[in-house]
């Protein structure tokens, strides 16, 4: 097991080897010379160095900085930052500076990371594609003209591109995971409750998770043990304390039962990516796991159910957006005229979209129907999930239907989009963790995720599958992507 | 549970003029039932670490939940909790598992534009409220809430629909409430403002709220219908708020029901809809913009989990509930033989424990109320029950005249000292013995003529004579003279048992 | 198939959600949600009885904080956020009415 490029500077300014400084320059440097992917909201430059410079003193101290000590680290533009911008990429809450950090910001500043920017993404996490973003898209390292898939794609092109070692993103319906498949890098959703929400801005409260994306799995187990915790400020935070993964990193999957979830290997997934998927399979199997197939009924309402749940709560948590205490005010004679106006101006389609469907699933008269009737085929989905852990350990499935697609392919038809996430959405009804983990490339040498589940708290064993799976693929190169027409992508980890 | 109608209504009116529903001569019943909104008495705000405190700079205490800062979590208060459920517990409702719900709806002092409440699973479900009156009121519902920001509407003389901007503190956003809703068991204005009373004191004393009306910790909204009397069903309500007072809620209600008489008397309908009091005017009217139709989308809190209190801490809290105004009444009903009704007033003045250790150091019970009714309304202070009793029995010995006992009390009570004390030091002490008999005998000589009357005349005779002698010798004695001591010395000059 | 949001509806869940729409948007955001939502009926074809609801994917129960009061936040920091103050509070337009 080869550290990744995030273990590798930790490692390096820890023993004093390099200084955190140089490490934060050369990601600065990246991302001035990536600046045409549109990763990044905002870049915090000079408080990354004087960080970077607090970190070198510590070491030479004699200060142990800590598990990420001088590892750059962006953050998608969600999670509260105190003193810089967090705009969730929209013109409502532009240039919104909250007077408070994230817990996992907090977390990261324990050990040793260093913030270097806000990342582009789907205006309030709506979306696959990052495509809804008010400030623009950003682009797919592995190519310009092709999405980085979404919400988190600021995030993903980070990352892919070798602007960052390590990003924070949220994943509510498949948004940390989709967009790492699409940009070739592994990306995390962790058990529903093991990673704070405090300081990430709301899309679906019952949904979200923030997590890790990295260029190895290691990478992203270290960044994902870093956040993990029980947080009081957070009453759906897990208290059971949080187990060391160094076993799980190093182990084999000898015995491992890993079960192929049919009905999300069917109709609707390119063949492209089923046939990384099944080279994934067999690979897992050549190493001694015991793979099989297994049904999730339920799986494949999973997508209705989410697209009532997510708007319903998204719909009550962005009311908050008004015009009276931040963010953007249109002014209008009256206060419920300023609310209409404000929301209307700074609200983009995609979430308008969805506030209305929300509210519409939860109104008088269609509560049942709708939000009521999801909440069960959540039931059903963690029920059926339930019965596939009883005779598999892990489950595996493709991560995104299709390779990065080109930019307004599906923004036409908001469905079209909105099927970006069949994959992905069961994990976060579930609350179940899940990795995608780039398992080689499809049709036009796009990069193809493939997917590893796990029952809740099943980090361990869900790692245990990832790492053998990047150790499993041929000809192996967890390195960054070179951004096509980006113009020089510089690697950030090069010693 | 309640006191349902058929006879418990005290206030009755008879329509003006007749109308479809309502013949001539329908008597009318009012229906009301009452929300009651507590401010709790806690350090902090219900989900969050800033704190609760009333008054003071505008927006200085917020913090970021309280706020609804994009990104921030609420935190469920244990003390809250606790509150709510000695409350829950003194209305004798079932304490049981509850989640929280998310109503939604816009207005700027609501910093999420959604307020956290209980919906279809509330802490507190059941229970009765008694009134002292006996009546029993029932209870549906206390639920916990957040409470909402101040806005302040500026220009327009101050009125809402008139302003030209508004001004929001969010001090008190996130206050914990518990709000109280009771059936609609009560019948007039004056078992609204019984009913209020009540539950104040009660709120009291378990120290779950301050009850201060008039500064917004206890908020009061109305729901009033009327019905012909004896009719099983109930009209169409309309929800009163803005009641900032008991005189308030008094007039309010009374205003509103007349109103919807007045309606139903010709012909009309009472149109379902929350109306605001305007003290000024004494007048309710509707407020605006329904059309909306208050769809509140209520659905549950996704932040909040569920909360199940441990049965043995329910216990706990039990156990340490002081006891309530009904029980004092009851106590004290029963160590007096007196009405609940009539100790009410000396309940509310906190002089049950007085009057309870008077009676029981041998007081007569009538004489220690008729006191704490009529001669302690502004406090007991430094009276000692021990020395409550002694001047009831000097009173009733005669050792001392009303118009003493009742300088003799007010000096007690600032002074703490015993009656006998206060008496001698104003001189108010009997005439010896000795003393008296000379007095008394000295008078039978100068009145031989009346004496004869009294020794020989009718029972009438006897008595006015008997007065007469009495007044004599008070006369003489500047009043000092004890009155049974007088009784006794003519009783024997008389040679009768008794005069 | 029974139209399952309409053009009305839309008008009522925009007024709702404090939004406002063009009749071109209100056209095209109409069919878009039927889109949806037809596409959500797939789950008609479930058999939902006796199936309870999951609000919360992972069973966390009883989270209570202790009554203990903590530095809020300093005020003019919050209020150079706002777009509009005045005496240390938040400056709104009129508020026509009362909260519902
Ligand atoms: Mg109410
Ligand atoms: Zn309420």
């Amino acid at each position: 097991m080869s550290p990744g490029p995030a273990a590798a500077i930790a490692a390096a300014v820890r023993a004093g080897e390099r200084s955190a400084a140089s490490a934060v320059q050369e990601s600065l440097t990246a991302i001035a010379a990536g600046a045409d992917l549109g990763a990044f909201n905002a870049v915090t430059a000079e408080a990354a160095l004087a960080r970077a410079e607090a970190i070198d003193s510590a070491v030479a101290a004699g200060e142990d900085p800590g598990p990420l000590a001088g590892v750059p680290v962006a953050l998608k533009d969600n999670i509260c930052t105190r003193g810089t911008p967090t705009t969730c990429s929209s013109r409502i809450l532009e240039g919104w500076e909250p007077p408070y950090d994230a817990t996992v910001v907090d977390l990261l500043n324990a050990a040793g990371a260093v913030v270097v920017g806000k990342t582009n993404m789907d205006e309030f996490a709506m979306g696959s594609s990052t495509e809804n973003s008010a400030f623009g898209p950003t682009r797919n390292p592995h190519d310009p003209g092709r999405v980085p898939g979404g919400s988190s794609g600021g995030s993903a092109a980070a990352v892919a591109g070798g602007l960052t070692p390590l990003a924070l993103a949220s994943d509510t319906g498949g948004s940390i995971r989709q967009p790492a498949a699409l940009c070739g890098i592994v990306g995390m959703k962790p058990t529903y409750g093991r990673v704070s929400r405090y300081g990430l801005v709301a899309f679906a409260s019952s949904l979200d998770q923030i997590g890790p994306m990295a260029r190895t799995v290691t990478d992203a187990a270290l960044l994902y043990s870093v956040i993990a915790g029980h947080d009081p400020l957070d009453s759906t935070s897990i208290p059971e304390p949080v187990g060391n993964l160094n076993g799980a990193l190093a182990g084999d999957v000898d015995g491992l039962r890993v079960g192929i979830v049919t009905e999300l290997c069917g109709e609707g997934i390119d063949g492209d990516v089923l046939a990384r998927l099944e080279a994934a399979a067999g690979a897992l199997a050549s190493a001694g796991a015991e793979v099989g197939e297994v049904s999730v009924p339920a799986a494949v309402f999973g997508l209705s159910a989410y697209f009532l749940i997510a708007p319903a709560e998204a719909s009550s948590n962005l009311a908050r957006y008004d015009g009276v205490r931040y963010g953007l005010r249109v002014p209008a004679p009256g206060a419920v005229d300023m609310n209409v106006a404000t929301r209307t101006a700074g609200f983009g389609d995609e979430v308008k979209r969805r506030i209305m469907l929300g509210s519409f699933a939860l109104s008088a008269g269609y509560y049942e129907a709708y939000y009521g009737k999801a909440l069960k085929v959540r039931t059903l989905v963690m029920r059926d999930f339930a019965a596939a852990y009883e005779r598999f350990d892990v489950l595996l499935a493709p991560t995104s239907p299709s390779v990065a697609f080109r930019f307004g392919e599906r923004t036409a038809n908001p469905l079209t989009m909105y099927l970006s996430d069949v994959c992905t959405v069961a994990s976060n009804l579930a609350g179940h963790p899940a990795i995608s983990v780039p398992f080689g490339s499809g049709a036009d040498g796009l990069p193809v995720g493939v997917q590893v589940m796990a029952p809740a708290l099943g980090e361990d064993v869900m790692f245990r599958a990832a790492a053998a799976l990047e150790r499993l693929l041929p000809g192996t190169q967890p390195a960054a992507a070179r951004a096509g027409s980006a113009g020089a992508v510089t690697k950030g980890t090069a010693p | 549970m309640s006191n349902r109608p058929g006879g418990g209504a005290d206030i009755v009116w008879e329509a003006g003029s007749p109308g479809l529903d309502a013949p001539a001569g329908t008597e009318w019943e009012m229906v009301i039932g009452l929300e009651v909104h507590a401010e709790l008495l806690t350090r902090t705000k219900l989900f969050s670490a800033s704190a609760n405190s009333f008054g003071g700079e505008p927006n200085s205490h917020i913090d970021p939940v309280c706020l609804g800062l994009p990104g921030t979590l609420p935190v469920l208060n244990r003390h809250a909790v606790e509150l709510a459920i000695r409350v829950g517990l003194a209305l004798g409702a079932e304490v049981q598992p509850s989640i929280f719900a998310r109503k939604n709806y816009y207005y700027p002092d609501m910093p999420k534009n959604y307020q956290i409440s209980q919906y279809d699973r509330p802490i507190n479900v059941g229970g009765s409220l008694e009134l002292p009156s006996g009546k029993v009121v029932g209870i549906v519902r206390a639920h916990l809430e957040e409470d909402t920001g101040k806005s302040t509407h500026v220009g327009g003389a101050g009125r809402i629909d008139d302003a030209a901007w508004s001004l929001v503190d969010y001090n008190r956003a996130g206050v914990p409430l518990l709000e109280i809703v009771s059936h609609p068991d009560l019948r007039s204005a004056a078992e609204a403002r019984e009913y209020v009373t009540e539950l104040r004191a009660t709120l009291l004393a378990v120290g779950a709220s301050d009850g201060k009306m008039e500064e917004g910790s206890l908020r009061v909204d109305a729901n009033v219908s009327v019905r012909p009397l004896g009719s099983p069903e109930l009209g169409t309500r309309c929800e009163i708020k803005n009641v900032n007072s008991l005189r308030s809620l008094g007039r309010a209600v009374t205003f509103e029901a007349r109103r919807q008489i007045e309606l139903l008397s010709s012909g009309e309908r009472v149109t379902q809809q929350t109306r605001h009091w305007n003290e000024d005017t004494g007048r309710t009217s509707a407020l605006r913009s329904k059309e909306e139709a208050t769809d509140y989308r209520y659905f549950p809190e996704p932040d909040l989990v569920p909360l199940a209190p441990d049965p043995a801490w329910i216990e706990q809290i039990r156990a340490g509930l002081p006891l309530l105004p009904r029980q004092r009444r009851h106590r004290l009903a029963a160590a007096t033989g007196q009405p609940p009704a009539r100790l009410a007033l000396v309940v509310e003045r906190g002089q049950d424990e007085l009057a309870l250790e008077a009676t029981e150091a041998g007081a007569d019970p009538e004489a220690v109320l008729k006191h704490l009714e009529q001669n302690l309304a502004d406090g007991t202070d430094r009276l000692t029950a021990a020395g409550l009793a002694e001047l009831i029995t000097m009173e009733q010995s005669g050792e001392l005249t009303s118009n003493q006992v009742k300088e003799v009390l007010a000096e007690m009570v600032t002074s703490g000292e015993s009656p006998a004390t206060v008496a001698r030091r104003a001189g108010f002490e009997s005439v010896g013995a000795g003393e008296l008999a000379g007095v008394v005998d000295r008078i039978i000589g100068e009145h031989p003529a009346e004496w004869q009357r009294l020794c020989a005349g009718d029972d009438r005779e006897r008595k006015k004579m008997r007065g007469f002698f009495t007044g004599q010798v008070m006369r003489a004695t500047k009043g000092q003279a004890n009155g049974r001591d007088v009784a006794a010395l003519l009783a024997d000059r008389a040679g009768t048992d008794g005069l | 198939m029974a139209e399952r949001i309409s053009r009305h509806d839309v008008v009522h869940v925009a007024w709702l959600a404090r939004l406002e729409l063009s009749d071109e948007e209100l056209e095209r955001f109409t069919s878009q949600l039927a889109d949806v939502l037809d596409h959500a009926a797939d789950v008609e074809a479930l058999d939902l009885d006796g199936v309870p609801a999951t609000s919360h994917p992972y069973p966390v129960g009883n989270v209570l904080r202790d009554d203990v009061p903590e530095p809020g936040l300093d005020r003019a920091e919050v209020l150079a956020q706002a777009p509009e103050t005045e005496a240390g509070q938040f400056r709104v337009p009129p508020v026509r009415g009362e909260a519902p």
